[in-house]
């Protein structure tokens, strides 16, 4: 029995979970940890689940009719579906999305309606958190001359980083991110992917992406799903240099879809 | 063979031409219809201002109704007022009910559907049936009498279904992501609606409630058997009154007096242009801040 220790080791645990949606069996038995300080890659083909074991971490699922879930998903040994209020939980797992969703408001009010949300009054500590959330999303020299105009004016990629930026105000731990650069021209994803790599230090990332290279590039683990199950998960250059199953291996090679 | 490929070759450029002469005489057809529209509506609106702005004169505003000035200085407070109750009736009603059924229930399940189609046909029903309707249940069995009370009641109910159904429209187009990214943040459904939602429905649920706007005041039938005729102002919810279209009915069917018809209806249409500017600017004011003027 491992000690918790928040600071370095496993944060999130997996044990036997098992998602469904109606009928349909999405994830199968998945055993899985994720380490703080580190970027996880969740890769594989279209359909594989990804997504859902994503959402199953700041339980977006529960608003879908028809989901259910069976085995323990814990955050610091608390079963996120038992032991946490919906709210909370989603304070301390934030979350990016795949198409970038700012709110039709000001950059400002984009990034003050999460800490507002918590509770944050203060006009000057808001305006703080604007800023420290601005400038770790390497967004703050771009906008901060215009921080009271439109979020919708900014460029895809600006507004991808803004929504970084959203989800860091209510300074969470966990950051879950789901394809985040996959609606974004090169240029623009290379910047949220440096964006990325700076967190890391600070957060535990998880990111899905279809982008193989982005994996390699970027993370630390790496964990491949195949039709709702989990093949192999390891060091990101292990599983791309010496995959051990043979599935990875033709999902690496550019085999499936 | 050759020959085939031929007569192939120029039926493809003879039908090719003929779709285009004919999206040649489509267009010219939908711009005939347009000048006629707007010629038919101009002309309308020059036709009424020439015929009642000559009338418009101080004796029309005078605050006390008589038979010498037939003033409709009561009526535009009468109009004003109707409009507001049964608005603001409608609107809590209408809005709250759009909010459930838009954000709470399963926007396809057999009940919400056909709870919809049940509204869109309330919607189109003549304002007279609701007017009968209002008589018998407020004016006689809630003994409110023929009443401003009675009248906005009535009113209320009409317009429900229509700004129901357009509030639902504009929180059903309200994209799924912008509720996604405010629960992600931890924050609840009352709060994800009420500042996120709503706001970004806003335009749309103006459009609707400006729809009732004109309804109400476009009203006479519904009215005449639940608010009754009385020009003047109302000492209570309970008063008679008379507003703008309904002092126009009355002053058109007495025969005497058209012009000052006429002269109402200048004054009618300047309440409606100077509602519809007033809500478009707010409603543009309000775009430019969250969207940007781009
Ligand atoms: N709301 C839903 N209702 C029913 N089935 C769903 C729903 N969402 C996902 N699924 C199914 O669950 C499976 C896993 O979906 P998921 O979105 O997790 O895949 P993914 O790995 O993220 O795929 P992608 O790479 O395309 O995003 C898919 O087969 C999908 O069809
Ligand atoms: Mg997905």
């Amino acid at each position: 029995m491992e000690a918790p220790r928040p600071e370095s080791g496993d944060r999130i645990k997996f044990s036997e979970v098992n998602a469904y949606y109606g009928d349909f069996h999405a994830l199968k038995e998945i055993n899985l940890k994720i380490y703080h300080r580190q970027i996880t890659a969740l890769i594989g083909p279209s359909g594989c689940g990804k997504s859902t074991l994503l959402k199953s971490l700041n339980r977006m699922n529960d608003l879908i009719h028809g989901f259910r879930l069976t085995g323990r998903v814990t955050l610091d040994g608390e079963d996120i579906y038992r032991d946490f209020d919906v709210n909370s939980l989603r304070k301390r797992v934030g979350m990016v999305f795949q198409k970038p969703n700012p709110f039709p408001m000001s950059i400002r009010d984009n990034i003050v309606f999460g800490p507002k949300t918590h509770g944050v009054t203060n006009s000057k500590q808001l305006d703080e958190i604007v800023e420290r959330a601005l400038i770790q999303s390497a967004l703050f020299d771009e906008v901060k001359d215009k921080l009271n105009k439109s979020a919708m004016a900014l460029s895809g990629g600006q507004q991808q980083r803004l929504c970084i930026a959203r989800a860091l105000a209510i300074e969470p731990e966990v950051i879950l991110m789901d394809e985040p650069t996959s609606a974004l021209d090169p240029i623009a994803t290379e910047k949220i992917e440096d964006t990325i790599t700076e967190l890391k230090d600070l957060y535990t990332i998880i990111i899905v992406t279809h982008n193989m290279q982005q994996a390699r590039r970027i993370s630390d683990r790496t964990a491949f799903f195949l039709l709702g199950e989990l093949v192999e998960v390891r060091e990101t250059h292990e599983l791309f240099e010496d995959p051990q199953d043979k599935r990875t291996r033709a999902y690496i090679k550019g085999k499936f879809g | 063979m050759k020959l085939l490929n031929q007569t192939n070759a120029s039926a493809g450029v003879s039908t090719a031409k003929t779709i285009s002469k004919r999206a040649m005489a489509l267009k010219i057809l939908a711009l005939i219809a347009t000048v006629v529209t707007l010629a038919l509506i101009g002309g309308m609106m020059i036709f009424i201002l020439i015929k009642g702005v000559p009338f418009i004169n101080q004796s029309l505003f005078e605050v006390q109704y008589n038979s010498e000035n037939q003033s409709l200085f009561s009526s535009v407070v009468d109009t004003v007022l109707m409009t507001v109750i049964a608005l603001s009736i409608a609107g809590i009603l209408g809005i709250g009910a759009a909010i459930y059924l838009a954000e709470y229930t399963h926007s396809q399940s057999k009940l919400v559907v056909s709870i919809r189609y049940a509204f869109e046909t309330l919607a189109g029903i003549p304002s007279i049936i609701y007017g009968l309707f209002g008589m018998l249940l407020f004016v006689v069995y809630f003994k409110m009498g023929y009443s401003l009370l009675a009248g906005s009641l009535t009113l209320a109910i009409m317009c429900l279904p229509l700004v129901m159904r357009t509030t639902e429209e504009a929180l059903l187009a309200v994209p799924t992501s912008y509720r996604e990214g405010s629960l992600a943040l931890g924050a609840g459904r009352l709060r994800t609606i009420f500042q996120i939602v709503l706001p970004a429905a806003n335009p749309g649920i103006v459009s609707g409630l400006l729809l009732g706007v004109g309804r109400i005041m476009g009203e006479t039938a519904a009215l005449i058997f639940t608010a009754g005729t009385v020009a003047a102002l109302p000492a209570s919810l309970f008063s008679s009154v008379r507003t703008l279209s309904v002092h126009m009915y009355v002053l058109a069917s007495e025969g005497l007096y058209i012009d000052k018809a006429y002269a109402t209806a200048v004054v009618l249409l300047a309440l409606v242009a100077v509602i519809n500017v007033a809500s478009w600017l707010m409603s543009a004011r309000l775009e430019r801040k969250n969207y940007g003027s781009a």
